[in-house]
């Protein structure tokens, strides 16, 4: 008996400690997707972040990106997700009309900082009168070329193509064909699937005097002789040029790595990547101008709090939100994922903007667009069905985008007549 | 006290009632007792789920609010979708092509392994090895083998013999079957196993007394062999067409920058399921392709098994 109750109030005092730490302790969780940079630059600021508030724990999750957005809206759907959860800025339509995340309070976020603090790009966090996320870091696009493609070509490797029909001529030296027409090596790497359905819209369309949609991105603009003259531009490059073929090496990113393709058009998330290659030099440059326009698209991932997250939680949820887009975090972003600073005052250093890789991204930052997605997914799937219906099918380019462009607005009816 | 007097007593008619029943009745109450273990299972893991997708069809929930009952108008909005109508005959291409092939040479492939004593244990377990491996693995080794030169493995082969490259995956024409190539590949070594089993339980003494009457090769084959094989292929017809109505993870893996692509010629509906729900996030509408794939599921099991079922 004795030995009994001695044990129960073993447990009690126990039970009664647990409670006890939990009142001053609060856990909360991070979610982003996996990617090695990013997983690293995260654990890295969470060992900072616990060491000045030892109070909060952040539990950090990662997981794989096919299964991101399902699995986030699951889990705050059934009231046990994120607390911070990371989400492309092209969703926040999407999670706000499923009520997944919260507006950033106005007291621990005043706009003002917002405003001054950030690249204007992240007003696409802002719906209505509310900011539902901060970015840490912000991506942009470049052109990587391969240097030992150039000299043996006979171009300049220090001399990238700086207009669309640089890009061409420089193209169409690097391509080399075996002796059936067999593409051995692509002098552009194409690749709808990556990064050139955003090149596309938000470049190519502007540069050929179009516009991709209206300014509040609710009706798309590009079914004109601009939208026209840009798509056969970029269906030239595979048709009459022939300088690369969608699908070669599986991916432009692949070709590029494998040595095989002397260009392609990436963002800055591709610089560690190919930072392992050794077998050739390569450089970045900014995208090609056209009669003196230059175009770029810029795209981040956020840092939103979850709508599920209440009291001492949130409060802690705010704490690390703040943390995790201080211009320190985002110095370490920088250092650990390769991705440009969010805070234009951190980001637009000399010493930055001088720098070989970084450079070219950030210059494309200052005259960037972001397209306001609802649904990013179907309506990266229209671009790519739009060049396929060239390609494979020999629609015209004309037939093919105005399919493209009424398959678009259809996405975004869908979502702003809702 | 009095609670464990009760229940003792409780106890004691219960074991009353229990030997007032005859031998066949407490077989009975055995077999509810254990049958109730996986029925319950089977209620709550499948049947009520299954039930709710259908009720879910005729709202508009979207997994992230409330559902709201719509009637049929997810239906009338698969029935007018271009994309839905060409998934469908994908779906059937899968079906119409793939069992009939697959099944044409699991046989072919059983009926001469029977022949073999030469390593035939070897044999067989190199043609069932592809079955124990992963879809993804799988579907990604043939994705690379249908690559373009330099890499493609196949192209490289065309190219050796003189003939021009092919575009498989990248058309609109040949990815259907590319792919379909690979799921057939995948699911033969089973087919194999199950049609030797089949072969095996035919009793011999049927051909020794074909052989003493003189009877042809071709006659063995279509008098004895498949007429008692039609178990073992009644059985592999239902189960490939379900698995080829069902195909995903090949098409998915072998696409994945385009999902079903290009411009939709390899996508399945399993496929549009997925994409409707969980990138689109419109359960309800994926739910009504749902109850159209378990239609379609459920037509082609009964008519199949009434056309080869014994008269």
């Amino acid at each position: 008996m004795r030995v009994k109750s001695r044990m129960l109030f073993g447990l009690a005092v126990g039970f009664g400690l647990m409670t006890a730490t939990s009142a001053l302790a609060v856990e909360i969780e991070y979610w982003q997707y996996t990617f090695e940079g990013r997983v690293k630059a995260i654990d890295a600021l969470i060992e900072q972040f616990q060491k000045a508030n030892p109070d909060i724990t952040v539990k950090h999750v990662d997981f794989p990106y096919a299964d991101y957005p399902t699995k986030v809206a699951a889990s705050i759907t059934a009231g046990q997700g994120p607390d911070v959860v990371q989400l492309y800025y092209g969703w926040v339509d999407g999670w706000l009309a499923g009520n997944l995340i919260q507006p950033l309070p106005k007291d621990a976020f005043p706009h003002d900082q917002i405003e001054k603090n950030f690249f204007s790009i992240v007003k696409a966090m802002k719906r209505g009168d509310d900011y539902y996320g901060l970015p840490t870091a912000v991506r942009s696009l470049a052109l990587f070329y391969n240097k030992k493609m150039f000299a043996d070509a006979g171009l300049d490797p220090n001399k990238p193509p700086a207009t669309l029909d640089e890009l061409v001529d420089a193209a169409l030296k690097t391509t080399k064909r075996d002796a059936s027409g067999n593409l051995e090596q692509e002098g552009f790497g194409v690749d709808m699937t990556g990064q050139d359905h955003h090149w596309i819209r938000e470049v190519l369309i502007r540069q050929f005097g179009g516009a991709p949609y209206s300014d509040d991105y609710k009706s798309v603009t590009y079914d004109s002789a601009a939208g026209d003259a840009a798509i056969q531009w970029y269906v030239d490059l595979q048709q009459k040029h022939k300088v690369g073929e969608a699908g070669f090496m599986d991916t432009a990113q692949a070709a590029f790595q494998a040595g095989r393709a002397a260009m392609e058009i990436d963002g800055t998330f591709r610089l560690s990547a190919f930072g392992k290659i050794t077998d050739f030099e390569w450089g970045v440059t900014e995208l090609p101008s056209k009669d003196g326009n230059q175009g770029n698209y810029a795209s981040y991932w956020a840092n939103a709090i979850a709508s599920t997250t209440s009291g001492d939680e949130l409060k802690a949820a705010e704490k690390f939100l703040a943390f995790v887009t201080t211009p320190d975090a985002m110095k370490l972003w920088l250092e650990y994922a390769g991705e440009l600073p969010a805070n234009p005052a951190i980001a637009l250093t000399s010493e930055n903007q001088a720098d070989p890789k970084y450079g070219p991204f950030l210059k494309g930052l200052a005259y960037a667009h972001t397209t306001l997605f609802v649904e990013e997914l179907a309506q990266r799937q229209t671009q790519i069905d739009m060049v396929n219906h060239v390609l494979l099918e020999g629609q015209s380019v004309a037939d093919a985008v105005a399919t493209a462009a009424k398959a678009e607005q259809e996405v975004l009816d869908k979502y702003y007549k809702k | 006290m009095t609670a464990a007097v009760e229940a003792d007593g409780g106890v004691a008619a219960a074991r009353r009632l229990w030997h007032r029943l005859t031998v066949h009745q407490k077989h009975v109450v055995w077999a509810w007792a254990f049958l109730a273990v996986p029925i319950l299972f089977y209620v709550v893991i499948r049947f009520w789920p299954t039930a709710n997708a259908f009720y879910l069809s005729l709202t508009d929930w979207n997994m992230l609010h409330k559902a709201s009952f719509v009637g049929l108008k997810n239906y009338r909005r698969l029935v007018a979708d271009p994309v839905f109508w060409k998934v469908f005959r994908n779906t059937f291409g899968y079906l119409i092509i793939g069992t009939p092939v697959s099944l044409l040479l699991a046989f072919l492939i059983a009926y001469q392994l029977e022949k073999v004593r030469f390593m035939h244990g070897l044999i067989r377990a190199l043609y069932f090895l592809p079955f124990l491996t992963t879809a993804a693995a799988m579907a990604w080794v043939w994705r690379w083998f249908y690559q373009p030169l330099p890499i493609g493995f196949i192209n490289d082969v065309l190219a050796l013999v003189g003939l021009p490259q092919q575009p498989f995956l990248r058309s609109t024409t040949q990815a259907l079957p590319s792919v379909l190539a690979a799921a057939i590949w995948a699911g033969l070594g089973f087919q194999v196993v199950i049609f030797m089993a089949g072969l095996r339980a035919i009793p011999t003494t049927y051909y020794e007394a074909a052989r003493i009457d003189g009877v042809s090769n071709g006659a063995i084959l279509t008098q004895i062999t498949l007429p008692l094989l039609k178990p073992t292929i009644i059985f592999l017809v239902v189960f490939s067409s379900i698995g080829f109505l069902r195909i995903f993870d090949q098409v998915y893996n072998m696409t994945t920058n385009d999902p079903g692509g290009p411009l939709n010629a390899t996508k399945p509906l399993v496929l549009m399921i997925y994409q409707t729900a969980f990138s689109s996030f419109d359960m309800a509408y994926a739910t009504a392709q749902t109850v159209v794939l378990f239609l379609v599921l459920l037509v082609i099991s009964l008519i199949q098994l009434r056309i080869l079922r014994d008269r």
